[in-house]
């Protein structure tokens, strides 16, 4: 009697610690991506690159299904539908005036990060390192460096694509453990999550490229997932916040869609434009 | 006595770890379920003029329409919509997306095992309430009934809610004509970032679209918006004959270049099509398109330096906004 209720208990038990590690597998850990917590000490955190739960890396192309007569075209002076910006930058906007910005050399004020990305372009995404990640588009020719980990902004001047500190989000992946008698073989990463970025320091520039301004004080917060649709072609659709408290009312909330290409043929690479 | 109490007890003990087995390894849910439920406000921050006042008759920019597409949007007189048959025809799921209104999601839940069985979103005002189903039943036949609201299934991909919809009735993809038809499927995904949830929508139209068309609109957590009711009642709004059907026959609109003479947008990219969805489309405008001097009309988008007046000057505006 005594062993049977023994025995009810020890398969109880046994489930309930099955349980607590399958829960274990599945519930996210406590840890941020890639920063450790896992076993004993403080393992060193898996690089961005073999943390990645998503592969951004290649090819993309603009789609350019949403606002198409903003951002295919150069709207007209005083075009700022859809953007919430505040007096002050209305009376900017309506003073637009391009040859200005030619005379100062500023040819480039819709090609920082908040302009651009809306901008109809390629990107091509590589690993410039294991811990950062370099976004190029044709469109202007830019470069924006994505940092992950302990990176440290450099001082100085504000520039056109500001400085850009990423981290992934969603399911996490473990730390590799380096504690003694630690498992060698690593965990597998989880093959599903988000990328964050937010961008500071950004030199004042267009959310538009008819001059509907953005200030030194823009925070460019973004969220990139990936998709498939039924027929299997991959997409990449960017979140985007803008919060400016210069010139937007409130944040200014959009998403944008990029198509996977195969390979680098049609990249053709533009210089900056102020007109067109 | 003792036997039977033994024999009991190994009963018991099975059942107990069939109960524990079945809680933990049946009932525990897939990670990154993550709640969705709410209502959640609509921004606007994108297509304003197409998704709230509604695009201009002959607007398919943006729209990977075919040559069947184009005629059959070219064919819509907007009176059409007066009719009372017409009046409380719903929207379908890709409305979500390309109309203006609020959502609310609530999930529904099995009792015993607390996973979500069916995610739920309300219809609201002319859109279709949307089920999508999460228990992995099969789609039905492709003979099944068509309804506005379709039918999804869904699974959990890490943080993103995938759905699949099929059997939608035809249905206006603007709200100037364009028309998906009852063939259309939709892959959805569902993202929440923070308070904010990202729709995004490829609709795959072998009919009146040349490729995927792919849109996307950002949803933000706020329990004080509203999220109208879609009760609808037809009224005759105009007198007409019997069996008249407001139309216009091929080539007979007389409104399809307003657009392009308004924003000097050349006529072949107001028609939309695939092709002209990419940056090699830009580079055959440069040397054809000149903007506007100065914007004339919906210039300020409602949230932007406010709404126009007759006279195009932005009027109405936030508090924030000193005229």
């Amino acid at each position: 009697m005594v062993r049977v209720r023994r025995s009810v208990l020890a398969a109880v038990g046994a489930l309930v610690v099955a349980a607590s590690v399958h829960a274990a597998g599945q519930a996210p850990p406590a840890a941020p991506a890639g920063q450790g917590g896992r076993g004993r000490g403080n393992p060193p955190p898996r690089p961005a690159k073999a943390a990645a739960p998503i592969d951004l890396t290649g090819y993309w192309v603009a789609n350019i299904s949403e606002d198409w007569r903003w951002r295919m075209l150069t709207p007209a002076k005083g075009d700022y539908v859809s953007v919430p910006i505040n007096f002050a930058a209305k009376t900017i906007a309506d003073a637009w005036d391009p040859s200005k910005d030619e005379a100062a050399g500023e040819q480039c004020k819709s090609y920082g990060a908040p302009g651009l990305m809306r901008a109809p372009t390629r990107l091509h995404i590589t690993w410039q390192d294991d811990e950062t990640m370099k976004l190029e588009t044709d469109y202007g020719t830019q470069t924006r460096l994505f940092h992950f980990g302990e990176w440290k902004a450099p001082a100085g001047e504000p520039t056109l694509q500001g400085d850009s500190v990423a981290t992934w989000e969603g399911p996490r992946p473990p730390a590799v453990n380096s504690a003694p008698g630690a498992n060698d073989a690593p965990p597998p990463v989880p093959k599903f999550g988000s990328l964050k970025v937010v961008t500071t320091h950004l030199k004042p520039g267009y959310l538009r490229k008819n001059g509907v301004p953005y200030s030194d004080k823009t925070t460019l917060s973004e969220y990139w997932d990936l998709m498939k649709d039924h027929s299997g072609t991959e997409w990449l659709v960017i979140t985007t916040f803008v919060d400016d408290p210069t010139y937007l009312q409130n944040r200014w909330i959009t998403s944008l869609n990029f198509k996977k290409e195969a390979n680098g043929s049609k990249w053709d690479p533009t210089p900056c434009n102020t007109r067109w | 006595m003792q036997h039977e109490m033994v024999n009991h007890m190994k009963r018991l003990s099975l059942a107990a770890a069939a109960l524990v087995a079945a809680t933990v390894f049946v009932a525990t849910p897939a990670f990154a379920q993550i709640d969705i439920s709410g209502t959640w406000g609509n921004r606007i921050h994108e297509d304003w003029i197409e998704r709230a006042p509604g695009p201009d008759i002959g607007d398919y920019t943006g729209l990977p329409l075919n040559d069947e597409g184009r005629a059959r949007a070219d064919a819509y007189q907007v009176s059409l919509q007066a009719m009372p048959e017409r009046q409380c025809i719903l929207y379908t799921v890709q409305y979500m997306v390309m109309g203006p209104q609020n959502l609310r999601i609530t999930s529904e839940v099995d009792p015993i095992s607390g996973r979500v069985v069916a995610w739920r979103f309300s219809g609201t005002v002319d859109r279709a309430p949307h089920t999508i189903w999460m228990d992995g039943r099969p789609h039905p036949s492709k003979n099944a009934l068509h309804t506005a609201g379709g039918f999804s299934t869904g699974e959990w991909q890490g943080n993103m809610l995938v759905a699949y919809t099929t059997h939608m009735t035809e249905d206006m993809v603007w709200r100037n004509g364009v028309q998906a038809s009852d063939q259309a499927t939709i892959t959805e995904t569902f993202v929440r970032h923070d308070n904010t949830l990202t729709i995004t929508m490829i609709l795959e139209d072998p009919i009146y679209f040349e490729e995927p068309f792919i849109r996307s609109a950002s949803f933000v957590l706020d329990p004080a918006v509203r999220v109208l009711p879609e009760p609808c009642e037809p009224q005759v709004e105009i007198q007409r004959k019997e069996g008249d059907v407001p139309h216009y026959l091929p080539g007979t609109n007389p409104f399809l270049k307003e657009l392009s003479d308004l924003y000097k947008v050349p006529y072949e990219g107001v028609r939309g099509g695939a092709a002209t969805l990419y940056p090699e489309y830009r580079k055959k405008l440069k040397d054809v398109y000149a903007p506007p001097a100065m914007c004339t009309k919906n210039c300020c988008g409602g949230v932007g330096g406010g709404v126009a007046d007759r006279d195009q000057n932005c009027v109405k505006t936030d508090p924030a906004i000193k005229p």
